[in-house]
């Protein structure tokens, strides 16, 4: 492992440099798994550093041991060629070491510049110099270059998502750091913001900072990285130059072995049934005058920037958010929706975009999340029996095997089960409620290749069996790959349809309002840009 | 973004702006509805007689005094259930000490804070080393403050001096000085809150504490900072109660149920039980609204047990006026 | 373990590691009832390691254990209940009042109280679903309405005496049984409640949506429960439980203005000893059940050291916090 590294090392131009960081023979363990086994790496002033690997490869533990909110159990750190130890995040940070976390981590209730100097504000004898405080926001936000878009006295809870991220990123950046790491940025954001992100970090390259850049998502790893280090199972494989190296070659480091292909076949016109869900005109506070039609054994993809009604649409589907005009038919008769209750009685399933608090209930066993939508449609006080479901004893297991997962016991809590079999947890919730509609929001956000392949393998084989899909995601090639046709939303309607295997640029042209549902150039650029 | 952003008034934009919690409102409601209720069913005092309206506010200095506190720890995502006896044992103690003499106030002046600082502590400590649920924890130090009190003092115990009376009897020119001393608290805490280091980490620790600590925060001292603070209102609270009573006894603290009703104040003036958000302005406002209520009471003559069911009610919906409108479940 | 000359030290040692695990997985609650109960047998032998002694043990806690039931079912569910003591002073209160000294009315009597159980409750559940006032704030209103209405009621002093029949439940005893000696009624609730109310929460649609509502809500309501009628449906089990535990309590207690007071923390304390978590997502019924008898075998045990009542207070207070705080712990060292 040692060698390896020397080796890239000395292949590197930047032998004559040194590296900024430096980490050696770090190891760490959690009670029952090694999380990284004695893994050495260097990070280089002005790159771009991808770390990759599957879940529980040791990626986010790195990068937490690297930003002082883990200790390592042994080896050491260097920054700038000085051993380091740091005991807390406070002290990373002081040393020029920032860190984005995957889940948002803002306040808010709190005002963007009491969020960017948490922790630190400019003071005087514990007094806050709030003018101070404004002042030094606006000139990190000037550095981002979205100082008109973001006040510092805004509260963070009126701001989009996108704009969210700016100030994650730039609480980051006002630690003068000289290390940035960026943990999963991209997972909420959209094609264009994502864009502008790229635009960010070749600017902060050059002022010299390291970014350190971790992605499920291997085409942003292409674009925005030089270098790329595979870890697998808390071991360092290799540290690889982007231009030596296929997305291909990286995922087979990854997963040890080549994944066939990264989607499933398309459906096939004697899959496509009569029309499942018919959706005229319908409007509500969020969105309006949304008509389209699923039919039978298709996946519909759902396209769209962030804030274009994507996710309000499921919602709204699904009696979260329910049409308040406008009709919804399902198989030729009108239904109103108006809870989920109502939606699953219906016979829709809704797969929802985060995990954590909107799909799984963390401390119930597999076994009671998997049932939860079938002993919800029951009878309150419906008898059942212990291992949960009267007759049909063998649902859970068939469901576990239906969803592929991999546990010694359904009666684990769920929480303690990997993202991508969490996920999977999800969805045999909903084949257990035996929905003929699916509607899936990012159904592989944030979850490793191989769970990734195998959960597209299971909503095509729903398709198969006749279910009608709506599949929304803001991963193009997710789209691209699963969608039989696919529609893009825009400002909160639909914006129009494209078939199968349309191109990217296509999407985008659409989802950015530059171009009519008839394919027509719009005169004027309206748009989210 | 799920949340949904409907058009917002102009009323509610102004109010934002200026920071004003729609529980000011209320108060009004409540000072107009109980001032014509007053001036149909009674002699109309309420309006016409500022002596009333001076002894709403001494009424209400105890409980605001101490809803001070329970705010700082509530918006740190806390709560403080042990404050009624750490009145109680202020109010004994102190008396205890004091024993009558002018001398031995300062004694027992630092004695009491010094106590309320070890409970403030233990219970900071208790909530953010061993982490105990705060509600739990600080029921546990109750339960044991309550023990050491009940086997120690069965009823009033020593006095305070004629000059120690000051602070529950004294005027500063027309103004009472307990009022004086509650606003001055009120403004600390505003301060401490919108205006100083700690505030902000507060904040930060009620809003999310693992956001507060990946950010450097220290949210263990922030948190234990706060508990030390409001036991120290306690504290105030008791040291002014003993000073109107004149001696201390150890029913005191829950009697006056200032741990619920310190709770419900801050609560009813807008600061969240889940924490990160509030301020003590809310809070004043729901202790006046107590005030006037009391006062409304007795000008009423309402039947005292009645008085404990319309307080009852009157508390679940002034906090259910601003979380009628939230989309979110409630727990 | 090394020395020992077995066969098969690898099996042994193997099958001595299942037991650790299985013995793992016994909750604190039942081996510290049982040492505080063998301590308080050795301490007064005739009192606790009698069939009879016992009995009157269990007379005394089982009303206790009733609460705690109630309680965690709401605490399972996400919220708290602090009117539970209020509605026990109620019951006993306006039952005194109902019963005019006439033990003909004793049925009539129950039955209302049950019947204002179920309003209370509903109430609850309805004020936190619908208005969205955190179940705190409202069920301290609650308390406050419920107290105060029952003193208005009687206006401030009990109107009367419980009648013989009323609290039979809470006091009397089936005598002449077999191997027991004699059984007091309270015990026998307390079985018959367990027994459904683990059923309820184990057995049922109701029970296992209760707990992933206390886990999940958003995750829940997006399953299609109705979080709402299940919020509903928990408040009403918690003051129907209190009612039939204020029942039980006014039995061996008699009638007092302050009988009530401050059960609802020892229910929640019960709980919370028992490994219940604030904040939802866990509930067992007879981990409760254990965890209200150890809060009275420390009673009894402070009691027959000689230890003042207000100590029994402080005592609690250390073992509350030390319950919760060897939990929170433990649990943390796992992950």
């Amino acid at each position: 492992m040692e060698n390896e590294t020397q080796e890239i090392a000395q292949q590197s131009p930047e032998m004559t440099e040194q590296p900024m960081v430096e980490v050696q023979h770090i190891s760490k363990r959690f009670p029952g798994v090694i999380a990284l086994d004695d893994v050495s790496m260097q990070f280089f002033p002005g790159e771009t550093h991808a770390v990759v690997g599957e879940n529980g490869a040791g990626k986010s533990t790195l990068m937490k041991i690297l930003s002082g909110a883990y200790t390592p159990d042994s080896g050491t750190i260097y920054l700038s060629s000085e051993k380091v130890s740091f005991s807390h995040p406070r002290e990373a940070q002081e040393k020029g070491v920032s860190i984005i976390y995957q889940e948002f981590n803002l306040l808010p209730e709190r005002t963007v510049a009491h969020n960017i100097f948490l922790g630190r504000e400019p003071s005087n004898m514990g007094a806050l110099e709030i003018r101070k405080m404004n002042k030094q926001a606006v000139e990190v936000l000037k550095e981002l270059g979205v100082e008109e878009m973001i006040s510092p006295t805004a509260l963070v809870s009126s701001l989009s998502v996108a704009e969210q991220q700016l100030v994650e990123i730039a609480k980051a950046i006002s630690f003068k750091a000289k290390v940035l790491i960026m943990d999963e940025p991209t997972a909420a954001l959209t094609y264009t913001e994502v864009n502008m992100l790229n635009n960010l970090v070749s600017r902060l390259k050059q002022k010299g900072m390291s970014v350190i850049f971790i992605s499920h998502r291997l085409r942003e790893v292409f674009d925005i990285s030089e270098k790329i280090t595979v870890l697998k199972d808390g071991k360092f494989i290799k540290t690889v130059s982007k231009q030596d190296v296929t997305p291909e070659e990286v995922v087979f480091l990854m997963v040890g072995r080549t994944l066939d292909h990264y989607f499933p076949p398309l459906g096939t016109a004697e899959d496509f049934g009569e029309v499942v869900l018919r959706i005229k005109d319908a409007s509500n506070q969020i969105l309006s005058g949304i008509s389209f039609e699923l039919r039978k054994g298709e996946v519909l993809g759902v396209a769209g920037l962030q804030g274009s009604g994507r996710t309000e649409l499921a919602q709204s589907l699904f009696g979260v958010v329910p049409f308040r005009t406008g009709t919804m038919e399902l198989h030729g008769k009108a239904i109103a929706v108006k809870s989920p209750a109502k939606a699953i009685k219906n016979k829709m399933g809704f797969v929802t975009e985060d995990r954590k608090s909107e799909g799984i209930a963390p401390r119930q066993p597999i076994r009671d999340n998997m049932l939860l939508t079938v002993r919800a449609a029951r009878a309150l006080f419906g008898l059942i029996s212990k291992d949960g479901v009267g007759k049909s004893r063998k649902l859970v297991p068939m469901l576990g095997q239906q969803v592929d997962i991999r546990t010694d016991s359904f009666d684990r809590e769920t929480q303690f089960l990997s993202g991508g079999n969490q996920q999977k947890v999800v969805l045999a919730k909903w084949l257990a409620s035996d929905a003929d509609v699916f509607i899936f929001d990012e159904p592989t956000r944030g979850i490793d290749v191989e769970s990734k392949a195998s959960i597209h393998d299971m909503i095509r084989a729903l398709t198969k069996k006749g279910t009608a899909v709506l599949m929304i995601s803001s991963e193009l090639p997710e789209i691209i790959g699963m969608s039989d046709r696919v529609l893009v939303m825009s400002d909160r309607r639909i914006a129009g349809e494209l078939p199968a295997k349309s191109s990217e640029q296509e999407i985008m042209l659409m989802a950015t309002g530059h171009v009519n549902a008839d394919g027509t150039e719009k005169s004027a650029s309206v748009g989210e840009e | 973004m799920t949340t949904v952003t409907a058009p917002e008034n102009w009323i509610k934009r102004a109010t934002r702006s200026i920071h004003i919690p729609p529980v000011f409102l209320f108060l009004i409601v409540i000072f107009l509805v109980s001032g014509i209720l007053d001036q149909v069913l009674s002699d109309g005092q309420i309006f016409s007689n500022p002596a009333i309206m001076m002894n709403i506010v001494v009424r209400s200095v105890a409980l605001g005094i101490v809803a001070v506190g329970q705010t700082l720890v509530l918006i740190g995502a806390s709560i403080d259930l042990s404050v009624a006896y750490t009145i109680s044992i202020t109010a004994v103690m102190s008396s205890y000490i004091m024993l009558g003499k002018t001398a031995n106030v300062p004694m027992a002046i630092v004695s009491v804070f010094g106590i309320g600082a070890a409970i403030g502590l233990a219970n900071g400590v208790i909530v953010t080393k061993l982490k105990v649920n705060p509600f739990i924890a600080t029921l546990g130090t109750s339960l044991i403050i309550k023990g050491i009190i009940n086997a120690t003092f069965t009823n009033y115990t020593g006095s305070v001096p004629e000059s120690f009376q000051f602070f529950g009897y004294g005027t500063i020119g027309p103004i009472p000085v307990s009022i004086i001393i509650m606003l001055f608290i009120y403004l600390a805490g505003w301060f401490l809150l919108a205006r100083t280091k700690l505030g902000a980490h507060l904040y930060g620790v009620g809003g999310n504490s693992e956001v507060a600590r990946l950010s450097g925060v220290r949210t263990d001292r922030v948190l234990i900072g706060a508990h030390i603070l409001c036991s120290m209102t306690a504290v105030l609270s008791g040291l002014f109660l003993v000073s109107q009573m004149q001696s201390g006894a150890p029913w005191v603290g829950p009697n006056g149920f200032y741990d619920l009703n310190s709770i419900a104040t801050t609560v009813i003036g807008g600061t969240a039980l889940s924490g990160g958000k509030g301020g003590v302005w809310g809070t004043l406002a729901g202790v006046l609204i107590f005030g006037i209520l009391d006062t409304t009471f007795n000008q009423l003559g309402v039947n005292p047990y009645l008085k404990t069911v319309l307080r009852g009610a009157i508390i679940v919906l002034a906090v259910a006026s601003y979380t009628i409108r939230s989309k979110k479940e409630a727990a | 373990m090394t020395t020992t000359t077995v066969n098969s030290p690898e099996s042994v040692s193997k099958a001595l590691g299942k037991i650790w695990s299985w013995i793992k997985k016994i909750p604190p609650v039942y081996p510290v009832f049982f040492i505080i109960f063998i301590v308080l047998g050795i301490l007064n032998p005739s009192k606790y390691q009698s069939a009879n002694g016992i009995m009157t043990f269990l007379r005394t806690a089982s009303p206790l254990a009733v609460l705690a039931i109630g309680e965690m079912f709401v605490l399972a569910s996400g919220g708290f209940d602090l009117s539970v003591g209020a509605i026990v002073t109620f019951v006993v209160l306006v039952s005194s009042k109902l019963l005019a000294n006439d033990p003909a009315n004793a049925f009539s009597t129950i039955v209302i109280m049950f019947g204002f159980g179920l309003l209370i409750g509903l109430v609850n559940g309805f004020v936190v679903s619908f208005l969205k006032v955190p179940s705190f704030i409202t069920t301290l209103g609650m308390m406050l309405l419920v107290r105060g209405g029952a003193l208005y009621y009687v206006g401030g002093a009990p109107q009367g005496y419980l009648t013989d029949n009323w609290r039979a439940f809470g006091r009397n005893y089936i005598q002449n049984v077999p191997l027991f000696g004699r059984i007091p009624y309270a015990l026998i609730i307390l079985i018959v409640l367990s027994i459904i109310t683990y059923i309820m929460l184990n057995r049922t649609n109701y029970g296992k949506q209760i707990v992933a509502v206390g886990d999940n809500v958003l995750a829940s309501k997006l399953s299609g429960v109705r979080v709402k009628l299940v919020r509903v449906v928990t408040f009403m089990v918690c003051s129907t439980l209190a009612v039939a535990g204020g029942i039980m309590i006014g039995g061996y207690g008699g009638v007092n203005v302050t009988i009530g007071e401050g059960l609802e923390m020892q229910a929640i304390a019960a709980c919370v000893v028992a490994g219940v978590l604030l904040g939802g997502g866990k509930g067992s019924v007879p981990n409760v059940i254990f965890g209200a008898f150890t809060l009275q075998a420390i009673v009894n045990l402070l009691n027959l050291m000689g230890l003042p009542k207000p100590y029994t207070d402080a005592v609690q207070g250390l073992i509350i916090i030390g319950a919760v705080a060897y939990v929170g712990l433990t649990s943390q060292k796992k992950q």
